[in-house]
Parts: C-alpha cells; sequence; structure tokens
C-alpha cells in the first residue's frame, strides 16, 4: 500500500473498504483482551475457526462468516464475550465446545442459544442484543463501546468506522489555535487524576516559546485493579493515536511518546502495530496527508513504577534517569522532555479527543456535569457481581454505578464503602450512594477521582485494614526523594499496622492525623499530596473500626487475625472432624466422638474450621475483643454414639 | 531582568524573575531553614524544611522555598503556625534516624521538636543527598548515587567508581549533616576495596 497523499485519496481508500465488506454479513466478534484471554478467548476463537471449516462454510474464494477477534468491551465478569453480527447477540461466559453450536444454530439456523444469553438473576429474563445486556444498557459508552466493533490490529477496522476523520478535519480546516479553542470550549479535563482542564494545558504548551516541543501519552496505568487506560490501548489503539496526532498538530509539535508500562504487553503490541500501520498509510511520519504537517511517535515502555505516573517523574523516566519527581513550576508544558515544552495527557483524555472533534464542543459538553463533561470510564472491582469495565457519563450516581450496572454486592451483604481514585484515594460510605460522582463532588467528600478506579467493599471488610493495605502499597511505590512523603508513610503505615495487631494506642489516631496533614501538605508530587487519602477517609467515616481496634482490640469485620480467635462450641459440636481433617497447622484436637477443640496456642485465625462447619451445626464461633473460654475438660467431651446430633 | 514585588513575612521585597523564595528572601536578610540546600548545587527540594507558607490569588498554600519561584504579589509566610507545625513534624520523623545530627538537634529546639516521638530507626542517612549530588554536578565522578525507593531508598557508594576516585577527594564528608556519608564510604572501602584510603589507586 503506497502512502496516501491527500485528504481525497484517504476517503477513497476508507471507501474501498467499505465497498469491499457486507454488513449483513455473519460476523463473530470475540474479546480477545487480557481479560478474556485469561478466561480462554483464544481457545474460543481456534474453536470457531476450527468449527467453520469442519461446517464447511470455508470455500475456496469465500468465507460465510467472519471471525473479529477485537479489544475489551468492560464486561470481564462474564468473558469470554461473544457478540454476533449484525444482530448483536451477545454471548457470555462462552467456552470452546459452544463453537460448533454457535455456528450451526445462530450463524446458520439463526436461531439464539438461549443458555449464553444473560440472564437477569432475579427476574430470570434474558437480554439477546448487547445493548439490551443492563451492565451495558445503563452505560454510555462512547470510548470504550467502540472496542467489539473493531479488531485493534486492523487500521481497516477503523478507518471502516469513520476513524482518522478528525485528524482529516484538523489538518484541512482548521488553524492549530481552533483546535486549542474547540478542546477548551468543551471542557474536558483530564483523565489521569487531577483533572486539569485539557484545553488550557494545551495552551500554556502552544504558547510556551520554543521551536522543539513534545507530546506525551501516558499510560503508566499503575492503580491496582484498574485497567481502563489497558482496555482503551489494547482494543483502539488509533483512537488515541488519533487524539495525539491532533493535539501534536494544535501545540505545534512534531514527535511524540506514547509511556506504557511494561506489565502490558498486549497493549504495547497493539499500539506498535498500530503505529506502524499508521506511517505505512501516511498518516504518520512527513507531511501527513500532503498537509505538511510532520509527526512521529515511538513507544517508551515503563520499567514498573507506579510513581511514574506522575508526569514530571513520567519525563525523567523517559529521559533515561530515574523516575523521581521534580517541582512544579516549572511545569512540563514550559520546561519538559529534555528541557522543552511538552504536553502530557493520560490514555483516556487523548481518546476523548477525536470525538470532541468530531461531534463538536455542543456534543461534549451535553454530557455531564456543570464542571465535568463526558463521560469517564472506571474500573469497577471488588465486591460487586458485574466486575469489568463501566463508561457512564459524569454526575451519575454511585448507587447507579454499583447497583444499577454492577449489579449490587455478591451474596446480598450489606455495601460499606466504595473506594474511588486508585491506591491515593478515598473510602466513601454509603450515606454517600446517592451523590453524583464527578471531579469535584468527590474531592468533597475526601475522595478523588483519580484514573477511575472503583473498589467496593461490603460488610466483611475492615476499614483499618484497608487503609494499612493501601499505605503499604505506597510505602512500596513512594520514590523516596521527599522526607514527608517517604517518613510520613513509613510512620503511617507503622501505626496501622500496630493497630491491626493489636498493639494501637491510645494518641494513635490524631498521631496518624499529623502526619497525613505534613505528608498531604508539603510532599514535593501528588503521591505524597493524596497518600493520606486512605487513612484520614477512613477515619472520618469510620473512626469507631479504628476506636475498636485501638481500645477494645477488636476488629469488627473479623479480619485482623491478630484480633479474632476461633472457638468451638461444645454444645455444638458433633465431632465430624471436618474442620479437624482440613485444619492447616493442626490446631483442633479431638476424634471420632470427640469434642472438637481448638488449641489457641496453634491457631493462626486463618478461618477454615469456621468455613467448613457445616451450617446445620454452627459450632465453630469468631471471637474478637472479648477471651476465649476454657476449653471443656478432656473427660465430658466424650460423646454418646447414640446422642450424636443431627 | 525584571523585577518582582512580593511580601515576605510583612516586608516588601523585591526580588529577580527566576529567583526561588528562598533567595529573596535570603536577600531580605531573612534565613528559612535548609537540609538538602547548597549554593553550589541544583535546588533539589527534597527535605522540604524550608517549606513556607504562600498566598496567591487568595489560595494559601504550602511550598518548599528552595525550589518555588516567586511571583509578583506573592503573600509567604515563613514562620506561620502552619509552616512551624509542618517542620516540627519532618524533624521528628528525620530525628528517628538521626537522631544526633547537632543540625537536626539545633532545629529540633527550635522547633520544639520531639526527637523521642517516632521509635528510633538509626540509620543515620537523611537523605538530603548533597553527597549524591556534589559528587555528580560538582565533581562529575558518580561515585555515590541513590538506590532502592520509598523507606528503603539509600545512599551507596559504587565500588569501581570509588575504589578509583574517592580516594584524595572525599569533599562530601563536610556536606554531610549527620556524618553518615563518611560511614557508607569506609564500609563499602571494607567490602570492596579494603586498605586503600589515602592511597593512590595501582595502575591498571
Amino acid at each position: 500500500m503506497p502512502r496516501i497523499q491527500s485528504p481525497a485519496e484517504l476517503e477513497k481508500f476508507r471507501e474501498d473498504i467499505l465497498a469491499g465488506r457486507d454488513p449483513q454479513k455473519p460476523c463473530i466478534a470475540v474479546c480477545t483482551g487480557t481479560g478474556c484471554i485469561a478466561l480462554g478467548a483464544t481457545e474460543v476463537v481456534a474453536a470457531l475457526k476450527r468449527e467453520i471449516k469442519k461446517q464447511g462454510l470455508e470455500t475456496a474464494v469465500d468465507v460465510k462468516v467472519d471471525i473479529r477477534e477485537t479489544g475489551c468491551p468492560g464486561f470481564c465478569e462474564r468473558g469470554p464475550v461473544v457478540v454476533i453480527y449484525p444482530e448483536e447477540i451477545c454471548y457470555l461466559q462462552v467456552k470452546p465446545e459452544d463453537a460448533g453450536e454457535i455456528l450451526a444454530e445462530t450463524i446458520l439456523a439463526g436461531k439464539v442459544i438461549d443458555r449464553l444469553l444473560y440472564a437477569d438473576p432475579v427476574s430470570g429474563d434474558k437480554s439477546v442484543r448487547e445493548s439490551d445486556v443492563p451492565f451495558y444498557r445503563n452505560q454510555t459508552r462512547l470510548l470504550i463501546g467502540n472496542n467489539i466493533k473493531l479488531n485493534p490490529k486492523s487500521i481497516e477496522d477503523y478507518l471502516a468506522l469513520g476513524g482518522y476523520t478528525a485528524l482529516v478535519k484538523v489538518l484541512t480546516g482548521m488553524e492549530p489555535e481552533q483546535v486549542v479553542g474547540l478542546v477548551k470550549d468543551s471542557n474536558l479535563r483530564g483523565r489521569g487524576g487531577a483533572g486539569f482542564p485539557a484545553g488550557k494545558k494545551w495552551e500554556f504548551a502552544r504558547k510556551s516559546p520554543g521551536d522543539t516541543k513534545y507530546v506525551v501519552v501516558n499510560a503508566d496505568e499503575g492503580d491496582p485493579g484498574a485497567f481502563m487506560d489497558r482496555a482503551l490501548l489494547e482494543g483502539n489503539p488509533h483512537a488515541v493515536l488519533e487524539g495525539l496526532l491532533i493535539g501534536a498538530y494544535a501545540i505545534g509539535a512534531h514527535e511524540g511518546f506514547l509511556y506504557v508500562r511494561q506489565e502490558y504487553p498486549l497493549a504495547v503490541e497493539n499500539v506498535t502495530l498500530a503505529i506502524l500501520a499508521a506511517g505505512e498509510l501516511g498518516l504518520l511520519g512527513k507531511d501527513i496527508l500532503g498537509s505538511g504537517f510532520d509527526f512521529s511517535v515511538k513507544v517508551h515502555r515503563g520499567a514498573g513504577a507506579f510513581v511514574c505516573g506522575e508526569e514530571t517523574a513520567l519525563l525523567r523516566s523517559l529521559e533515561g534517569k530515574p523516575g523521581e519527581p521534580s517541582a512544579r513550576p516549572p511545569y512540563p508544558a514550559v520546561k519538559g522532555l529534555w528541557g522543552r515544552p511538552t504536553n502530557i495527557n493520560n490514555v483516556e483524555t487523548w481518546a476523548n479527543v477525536p470525538l470532541i472533534i468530531n461531534r463538536g464542543s455542543d456534543f461534549f459538553t451535553k454530557i455531564g456535569t456543570e464542571k465535568s463533561k463526558g463521560t469517564k470510564i472506571f474500573s469497577l472491582v471488588g465486591k460487586v457481581k458485574n466486575t469489568g469495565l463501566v463508561e457512564v457519563p459524569m454526575g451519575i450516581t454511585l448507587r447507579d454505578i454499583i447497583y444499577k450496572i454492577g449489579g449490587g454486592i455478591p451474596g446480598d451483604k450489606k455495601f460499606k464503602a466504595v473506594q474511588t481514585g486508585g491506591p491515593s484515594g478515598g473510602c466513601i460510605p454509603a450515606e454517600y450512594l446517592d451523590m453524583g460522582v464527578d471531579f469535584d463532588e468527590l474531592a468533597k467528600v475526601g475522595a478523588i477521582m483519580g484514573s477511575g478506579g472503583m473498589i467496593v467493599m461490603d460488610e466483611d471488610t475492615c476499614m483499618v485494614d484497608v487503609a494499612r493495605y493501601f499505605l503499604n502499597f505506597l510505602s512500596d511505590e513512594s520514590c523516596g526523594k521527599c522526607t514527608p512523603c517517604r517518613e510520613g508513610i513509613r510512620q503511617m503505615l507503622k501505626i496501622l499496622t500496630d493497630i491491626s495487631r493489636g498493639k494501637g494506642r491510645e494518641g494513635d489516631i490524631e498521631l496518624l492525623e499529623a502526619l497525613a496533614e505534613t505528608t498531604r501538605d508539603a510532599s514535593l508530587c501528588a503521591l505524597g499530596g493524596s497518600a493520606p487519602n486512605p487513612v484520614l477517609s477512613t477515619i472520618r467515616y469510620f473512626k469507631e473500626e479504628y476506636e475498636a481496634h485501638i481500645k477494645e482490640k477488636r476488629c469488627p469485620a473479623f479480619v485482623c487475625k491478630d484480633l479474632i480467635s476461633y472457638y468451638i462450641d461444645p454444645d455444638k459440636c458433633s465431632a465430624c472432624m471436618i474442620c479437624l481433617r482440613k485444619c492447616p497447622v493442626d490446631a483442633i484436637l479431638g476424634g471420632k466422638k470427640r469434642i472438637h477443640v481448638i488449641d489457641q496456642e496453634k491457631c493462626t485465625s486463618c478461618g477454615t474450621c469456621f468455613e467448613v462447619c457445616p451450617p446445620r451445626f454452627g459450632a465453630v464461633r469468631r471471637l474478637s475483643g472479648e477471651p476465649v473460654p476454657p476449653p471443656i475438660p478432656e473427660e465430658a467431651r466424650t460423646l454418646a454414639g447414640e446422642s450424636k446430633r443431627q | 531582568m525584571s523585577e518582582i514585588l512580593l511580601k515576605i513575612d510583612g516586608k516588601e521585597v523585591k526580588a529577580g524573575e527566576g529567583m526561588t523564595v528562598y533567595e529573596a528572601a535570603k536577600s531580605a536578610g531573612i534565613l528559612i531553614p535548609t537540609l538538602c540546600h547548597h549554593e553550589k548545587l541544583t535546588p533539589y527540594g527534597a527535605c522540604r524544611i524550608c517549606t513556607v507558607e504562600v498566598e496567591t490569588a487568595g489560595r494559601k498554600r504550602l511550598v518548599a522555598a528552595c525550589v518555588y519561584p516567586v511571583e509578583p504579589g506573592m503573600v509567604v509566610s515563613t514562620r506561620s503556625e502552619k509552616v512551624d507545625r509542618t517542620r516540627k513534624v519532618i524533624l521528628e520523623e528525620l530525628l528517628a534516624h538521626a537522631p544526633d545530627s547537632e543540625d537536626l538537634r539545633r532545629l529540633a529546639q527550635e522547633y520544639g521538636a520531639d526527637a523521642d516521638r517516632f521509635e528510633k530507626e538509626p540509620v543515620f542517612c537523611i537523605l538530603c543527598g548533597l553527597c549524591v549530588r556534589y559528587c555528580s554536578e560538582i565533581k562529575r565522578k558518580y561515585a555515590v548515587g541513590f538506590s532502592d525507593r520509598g523507606p528503603k531508598r539509600e545512599i551507596i557508594f559504587i565500588p569501581e567508581v570509588a575504589s578509583r576516585e574517592c580516594w584524595d577527594c572525599k569533599e562530601c564528608f563536610e556536606l554531610c549533616p549527620t556524618s553518615y556519608v563518611q560511614a557508607a564510604y569506609v564500609l563499602a572501602e571494607a567490602l570492596a576495596f579494603p586498605g586503600r584510603t589515602g592511597v593512590s589507586p595501582p595502575e591498571e
């Protein structure tokens, strides 16, 4: 394929692609994003291909059905996800064994396979089309909705969906200032964490003096459990590239970098292929589409430091130096990569750009709240039925996300809190379930948007343990350069660990607050600035749990192992031997017809006995904050055969 | 260079563009405490003991004076209650590692810092990075550097370089606020190139 020299040639190329495609031809789209691959999507694709041959759907000249390997549409809980076009029939949890039936029944006979459809857990109602599944129905999938419609390794697929029309629009009819103006008008705020207006950032970089400028994609997504940027890069890399090209044109940059974490091999692969394909077509390189605009982009793989998601640390890392943040100002827009003006935005921010250019700022500002426009992709994980990626308009309530889309809490347990914004986010309690989610509302309740992590916690979660867990993560990931972050996190983690081990002291809460204040206000970068959030938000909303740990040495959620004991009620024990056999440390004494007793010295509080004791006996009790009753005397432990309880 | 007018501790101060708050305050005779700062080195902004409170456009916040540039109309307070409270906690955190550092003890007295507030973990180094930066920026030898991150961060001498370069330099020893760099050097020497202190390395 020779380089495309002009917008007209690109349109011709697009028309040729579309002309060669019959929209009515059956196509089986299989998600082969990282999540579905782990669930066996590769085997599903292989089985489908085998069955196509076996069922004679492939002739020397034609295949009667297409298979499209796509990126992640978001419903990871029910993967591997399959969508059959043109009817958009959505099959979930598809196994390789289903391949033959899908081809014979759905493709050839036009019948829907009931068993593979989404069934409402309450009513049992089935959803046939993808858009009818409640998980999807309640979303606004402007970005991630395209993933299932294209093969990320095919630039033709992206072009067939109207890809690169925003680039053409910009290169042929807009001055760079107009592009900046449009992005400013859209009020697009950075999706990486702080929510700084992207248009303003672009304007700073554009106005910054200097001939050489850079644009950077921040794809160093490091929040545990968050994978929206991965899904976008894996599933629709050209959208990110197109956004970057437009930004480069607007700012006056001719070189760009994509900083992707090494732990995302498929994202690296797909975006590298996308860059190659775009380069071959002439959408990257010199004189793009005859416009005179030059732009090239390189992929840089991050070596695995969370702090490199912070923009100044990322730029240092890109320069080959240790990934440590530096003081701002000067901001990257003035002095960024190799001292040149640099504009750095997160993957999701860049992916929004073609949409804004194509559909206008009015379209974009109609979605969302007054100060947060557009949609946001959240990574909905934790104690929620439908885990996955959800794209929702800003301002949607937490309740809608967790219950309408997420399907509520498994086992219908009680909701306790939702942690937003990654490890340095805050825990929001049930009383705020009806708050609208946007940048400012989240900040008001002591949480942050962050990059969109959302971890749901149920009643079995200990909030002290949650704070300890996140501080432990941050302690590993702090770069250690500045005192308040390095030492503040160290001391807070020590105190939290002590509290969770029953060594908490009077005054610990106040000490945590003092440390948190210094860490938050005096740290060099946002990692330290937000690190105290898990501590402060849990103290703010769950202070009584801290007090129970400190004063009563009691863990109300029965999580902190050092504060809980297990005890077998001799009146209920039937000497069934189940717990005795399952105990991993042989801490249970007893035998046939001998009431079981836990040796408290040996017991590690793993909870296995509690879980395996048959509910009809319910003999194992969890205790916290109270003494364990003494074991019954040896001579009283024998159960008479005939009196064995049932 | 255009002049910038700002207020530091109630005093009108004229500063040059590009100056830091620390420099502007110093020019007006107001001394802000520092640990990681050095005239000859690029400002680093790590110890945060120079934290001051600034007010711009009605917004108050803490910044590190050694790296923060002056802005017109900025109102700086070098000893507000919040500043003192912050410096106190930072000193207490550092004293857990280097309880006998004279620089720290002097400052602790000034800010009422309690050396025993946190459990002692005497590693002696406060990671100000003066040795590392002096060695790289001034001497251009790169004989000492940081390793690891977060609470595990430490300074280490790179034996291959240190065995060659350090014997007749040791200028970083003077800069160290806790004397730890000396200990780190001696340790590196004992482990990797024993008996070569004060002796030129053998010709290769």
